[in-house]
């Protein structure tokens, strides 16, 4: 028997297509990237793959991962 | 001829409340323990300490900063399926209203004890059950003891009940402040062995938190979806009814002392009945004893718990007896209402189509001193509500 109570479980967008909410989105420069996986590691979101690539369906632009990053990759551009 | 020393191992003690629950706790061996010492719990804290420090049990004793945290801090362990207790009192219990109704509502099977406390302003340490009572529509199970042994023995059933996976709720277990958690008792020891072979099974708590299947507790949930939440949180507490009934069974079987959630005593052929819980109702039985050899047909019933409420056990015993005349003792009041558990038990009347004379008295509350003597004098009372001592 199980008893009935809020229990959600991880699913890739359960709550819509959150990159709608961001006003600024992050841009990593590989070139100065040091793979520390810090961004990765930080993100809330889930949102920075372990090849570091942004899912910018879904990340939010909460500027974390720019502000974690020791080497200065990732800037914050304003969207469009 | 030298005698021979055989130490052979202690089967009864003397000791208060307070130590009978922190032995029974050992006995249950739950993995986290988190309190925070208030008057009159105070001791069961420093025993559960002081047997955990011993190294009597691997426990984990989390010596929190207040009773929020204290809960908090079972809510979390709970959650990941660990068993667990707590103990407060009185404005300890009031500061852990809010994670209480968590507790519940999120299906942990808790055990707690509570102390039975007055609630200030006027700072009052004495026996009380306004402060358990004012916590009743959280989702506990909540018993009343009226003796050392019967806090031993409860603290013993309540972990069965609360991880059935049936009832999946937290149970908190009252004793009356000083006159339980104070008093030295004579108290038997259970065979901790049987116990944990045939009493109680290993805790297995179905939606704790793994690593295999990762989820959330107790996020946002929808109108949508909350009064399903609500509504099997109901089923859960309608289940522990029968559950608690197996319970004491079982430990009457193998244990020897007997448990139901209506205490009767001498009601079968009563004229007035006496009703009341925790020690107050324990002390009936001497007012009992001694009208019955003055002539006066009288008899008692004691609830053992209020949550979930015993209906059937009460209606039928109210039934069984010819008593025309119920008298209710509320050690609790509810200000422009009144007495809790004379409410609760005309509701029952009511809906079971049967009419009594109804006593409510309120007596003890806040450590007042009632004797046996006292309540014989309280069947003299007419219909209606009593302040003793007014």
């Amino acid at each position: 028997m199980k008893v009935k109570m809020a229990i959600s479980y991880p699913t890739v967008g359960a709550s819509g297509r959150t990159g709608d909410w961001r006003v600024f989105r992050p841009v990593i420069n590989q070139k100065l990237c040091i793979h520390c996986y810090n961004c990765y590691v930080f993100c809330p979101e889930g949102t920075i793959s372990p090849e570091l690539g942004v899912d910018y369906e879904y990340c939010k632009g909460c500027g974390i991962c720019a502000n974690e990053c020791p080497s200065k990759a990732i800037r914050m551009v304003k969207e469009e | 001829m030298m005698a021979e020393c055989v130490e052979e191992e202690e089967t009864s003690v003397y000791v208060t409340g307070c130590e009978a629950a922190a032995r029974a706790v050992i006995i249950a061996k739950p993995s986290v323990v988190a309190a925070y010492p208030i008057t009159p719990q105070t001791e069961i804290v420093e025993k559960l300490s002081l047997f955990i420090g011993e190294g009597r049990h691997d426990c984990q004793f989390i010596a929190v900063e207040s009773e929020h945290s204290a809960l908090s801090a079972c809510i979390g362990a709970a959650s990941c399926g660990a068993r667990t207790f707590t103990a407060t009192s009185s404005h300890g219990l009031l500061y852990m209203a809010e994670m209480l109704y968590w507790a519940a509502i999120a299906r942990l099977p808790i055990v707690m004890a509570n102390a039975n406390r007055a609630l200030a302003s006027g700072w009052n340490i004495w026996a009380d059950h306004i402060d358990s009572l004012s916590q009743r529509d959280a989702g506990w199970i909540q018993f009343y003891t009226s003796t050392v042994q019967e806090v031993y023995d409860t603290i013993l059933i309540a972990f069965r009940v609360a991880e059935n996976e049936g009832v999946m709720l937290p149970v908190m277990v009252n004793l009356d402040g000083f006159l339980l958690t104070h008093i030295n008792q004579p108290l038997r020891l259970v065979d901790e062995t049987l116990y944990q072979e045939e009493f109680l099974d290993e805790i297995n708590v179905p939606h704790a938190l793994n690593l295999d299947s990762p989820h959330t507790l107790g996020t946002l949930i929808s109108p949508s979806d909350n009064y399903r939440v609500q509504h099997d949180r109901k089923l859960g507490m309608e289940r522990a009814k029968d559950v608690i009934k197996e319970a004491e069974r079982d430990f009457l079987r193998l244990f020897g002392r007997e448990y139901h959630p209506v205490m009767e005593y001498r009601s079968d052929d009563a004229e007035v009945l006496l009703l009341g819980m925790g020690t107050l109702a324990k002390e009936a039985e001497d007012a009992v004893d001694m009208m019955r050899f003055r002539g006066i047909k009288a008899g008692l019933l004691r609830l053992r718990q209020i949550r979930p409420f015993p209906d059937d056990e009460i209606i039928d015993a109210i039934s069984r007896s010819p008593a025309e005349k119920l008298v209710i003792i509320d050690r609790d009041y509810s200000p422009g209402s009144g007495g809790i558990l004379s409410q609760e038990v005309k509701t029952r009347l009511y809906d079971a189509g049967i009419v009594k004379e109804i006593v409510n008295v309120i007596a003890g509350v806040g450590g007042q001193d009632v004797s046996a003597e006292d309540m014989m004098e309280m069947v003299e009372l007419e219909r209606g509500e009593h302040w003793w001592g007014i």
